[in-house]
């Protein structure tokens, strides 16, 4: 399969080039007679492949929601290559067996290269470590409990040391549920329309335990989704010691605040909670600062019925695939807070780094993993559009930059719109 | 004449012109109450239902007895003996009641926000009978009747509030219902039972009991749940008495012709000391009264505004 993709606006060139493809690598120019496909692209912007390093694919167990199939095509659509899907499915991703059984689905889906995380403890439920070694063989690149955050600190001590013998990365969804029985942001929102809050400081406080293990230890700890100023702070001032610890956030912690829970609107209630205004300024000074290492979408299918009932029994989560470039150009890029080739590390080269995946290399022999994005046209999100199977965003009709327009991995074709 | 709105979800949705206008009918509803006759034909031809998630003594019986001195059909649903407990969802029985051809359905619910959730989906008015910390607000109105009744205007006037505020829907349907009338609303309750950013709806938080009743010129306690104990909120019953208490020496702080409010049900010798209760300032049984007398004129003028469409 050869292909040549003409007039194309590398995101950190000024000039038009074209990419040729060969084998599912960037190849050197051939002529176009031999190519078995020229799309011209007239100038859109092509950037690599995108990574994302926390995403929820439900497969195993909740089908209803998304599968491997869908959930890739949906990451597609959004331009990523690349994506980690999170242990918590039904049965649990603990053991070599159901990372195997995701690979094999996602193999033969060949929407995204699926890197999965495996859980840290068994069941993760916090209690004993999981087989880290072997579900490395199968396919792992990291290890968490995501949203059932490790609360015994002698136990994310072991975890973090073990995971370390086998060189992964620990994912930790900091979270201390002793403060944070609620269901959306504590403040004067939550008092207001009388929805039990979620205190910013049952974040901060295992971010710091985190931290302190990390440097104890010698040990990295990458912290998952930081939505809060108090986390932004801590991890700027360890870092500056030199503590190895990174951290990533998602779109939705720097476009939206709590106030967008006012009307019981379930598509606003996810963990965490959106913050008010100045943790969601602290943000995007920590995406400014480098102190954010990552971009993830925390993409989280839910079915209609979980989510269209009252807010408290609501499940917690929003769609993100189809929306975290155009919302990261829209509402970073666009507005000057940083530049074009500080997004991309946001969105490709920093969780790569961080896991070690070794993607988006754009030169001659590297696998042509690349997404295209339309700049320059406002677009408005459509919903009922998207590839997910599920529909729980609150970006519907919202109007945004950096719509895609083709996708490509290792050198297929995985997305493109028609038009 | 009448309410903007298809449904009565909270004070926030209401303005005040349309608080006065639902005081002022319930006035005139009360005359229904104490007449010999208590039956009027507002709602004739109409169809009422409660449907309570929760337990409710006084609030489910006066809107029961409203929609029925005004003639209407009426029916209850409560959570046990119905397809709530085979598992149906709030929206499929909500609307199983609605396609029944009711025309008002009074709901409490344990969660917040669930009758702002199942309002878009019906034809029938909601009314919040009490949705989870959110609003209780027929109960805020009944109390802003039972000083209505004594004030010529809220503008000014100091509300004192006691109690457990952070679990209260009493607290902030009557903040909020206050604070737009011009009345200076002030509370007060462990900090184990403070909501954060309580200020940021308009209220005074005051430093103790006393500091919260002085010069106040209506009070209100609020029910403890003594369930609360067991979370860690307080530590004892004779803790609370002694220091979160309304006693007879702190009602003595409030202007002098100051009368006492509570929600009911009263807790003696918790929140409030059995000689409190039936003191002279004391209006806790009024209010039951006018309970019924707001619903009325609530059920009225939903209904008017539906006449008119």
């Amino acid at each position: 399969m050869k292909l040549i993709l003409k007039n194309a606006k590398k995101y950190n060139e000024d000039k038009l080039s074209n990419i040729y493809i060969e084998d599912g690598k960037f190849a050197v120019e051939f002529a176009e007679a031999e190519a078995d496909r020229v799309i011209d692209l007239k100038g859109a912007t092509v950037t690599p492949g995108l990574v994302d390093m926390h995403c929820h694919l439900r497969e195993p167990g909740g089908e209803y929601k998304e599968t491997i199939k869908t959930g890739t095509a949906s990451a597609a659509k959004g331009g990523y290559t690349s994506i980690c899907p999170m242990p918590n499915t039904n049965p649990v991703a603990d053991n070599a067996a159901v990372i195997s059984g995701i690979m094999k689905k996602a193999k033969e889906a060949d929407n995204c290269r699926v890197y999965p995380i495996g859980a840290a403890t068994k069941g993760i439920d916090g209690e004993l470590i999981s087989e880290m070694g072997l579900m490395k063989e199968a396919g792992i690149v990291a290890v968490s409990d995501d949203g059932h955050p490790i609360k015994n600190a002698g136990i994310m001590r072991k975890v973090m040391e073990y995971a370390s013998d086998f060189d992964l990365p620990v994912l930790n969804h900091c979270e201390d549920k002793s403060l944070s029985e609620g269901a959306m942001n504590e403040g004067t929102v939550s008092t207001t329309i009388g929805i039990r809050g979620i205190p910013t400081a049952a974040e901060d406080i295992m971010i710091a335990r985190d931290i302190i293990l990390s440097e104890y230890l010698n040990i990295p700890v990458h912290i998952c989704h930081v939505s809060t100023k108090g986390g932004v702070r801590m991890i700027r001032d360890a870092k500056a010691r030199g503590v190895k610890v990174t951290c990533e956030t998602c779109p939705h912690y720097f476009t939206l605040t709590d106030d967008c829970c006012e009307t019981y609107d379930t598509n606003f209630k996810m963990h965490p909670p959106l913050r008010t205004r100045d943790h969601l300024e602290a943000i995007i000074e920590g995406i400014k600062d480098g102190t954010i290492d990552a971009i993830a979408t925390d993409n989280a299918p839910h079915h209609a019925d979980e989510k269209v009932c009252e807010f408290s029994v609501a499940l917690n989560g929003i769609l993100g695939f189809e929306t975290a470039f155009a919302l990261g150009y829209t509402y970073l890029v666009k507005t000057g807070e940083i530049s074009m080739e500080r997004l991309i590390d946001l969105m490709c080269y920093g969780p790569s780094n961080i896991l070690k995946l070794g993607r988006g290399g754009m030169n001659i022999g590297d696998d042509a993993d690349l997404a295209v994005f339309d700049l320059e046209n406002e677009f408005t999100f459509d919903k009922e559009k998207m590839l997910s199977k599920s529909r729980n965003t609150p970006y519907d009709g919202w109007k945004l930059y950096g719509d895609t327009l083709l996708t490509v991995m290792g050198g297929k074709v995985t997305y493109e719109k028609l038009c | 004449m009448g309410l903007k709105s298809k449904d009565l979800l909270g004070m926030k949705q209401l303005t005040a012109d349309e608080i006065m206008e639902i005081l002022d009918t319930a006035k005139t509803m009360k005359l229904v109450i104490s007449s010999a006759n208590k039956k009027t034909s507002h709602l004739q031809g109409k169809s009422v239902v409660t449907l309570f998630y929760e337990n409710s003594t006084r609030t489910r019986l006066s809107f029961e007895l409203a929609s029925k001195y005004m003639g209407s059909a009426s029916a209850n649903i409560s959570t046990s003996g119905s397809s709530v407990n085979k598992g149906e969802s709030l929206l499929d029985t909500a609307r199983t009641i609605d396609m029944m051809g009711t025309d008002i359905i009074i709901m409490r619910h344990n969660q917040s926000g669930a009758p702002h959730f199942i309002a878009p989906y019906l034809k029938a008015s909601v009314v919040n009978a009490g949705d989870g910390m959110n609003e209780h607000p027929t109960q805020a109105l009944l109390d802003m009747l039972t000083m209505y009744e004594r004030f010529d205007t809220f503008e000014g006037k100091n509300i004192a509030i006691c109690g457990d505020i952070y679990h209260s829907r009493v607290v902030r349907s009557n903040a909020i219902g206050l604070k737009k009338l011009g009345a200076n609303v002030s509370v007060y309750g462990p900090k184990t039972m403070m909501p954060i950013g309580i200020e940021n709806m308009g209220v005074r938080i005051a430093d103790s009991v006393a500091d919260c009743i002085k010069d106040a010129d209506a009070v209100m306690g609020l029910r403890v749940q003594l369930e609360r104990q067991q979370k860690s909120l307080f530590p004892s019953i004779a803790e609370y008495a002694k220091f979160y208490a309304i006693t007879p020496e702190m009602l003595a702080l409030a202007k002098p012709d100051a009368f006492l409010m509570h929600p009911g049900p009263c807790n003696h010798g918790v929140e409030l000391p059995t000689a409190v209760y039936d003191c002279d300032q004391s209006v806790i049984n009024e209010q039951v009264t006018n309970g019924v007398a707001v619903r009325m004129a609530v059920l009225y003028l939903l209904m008017a505004r539906r006449n008119q469409l």
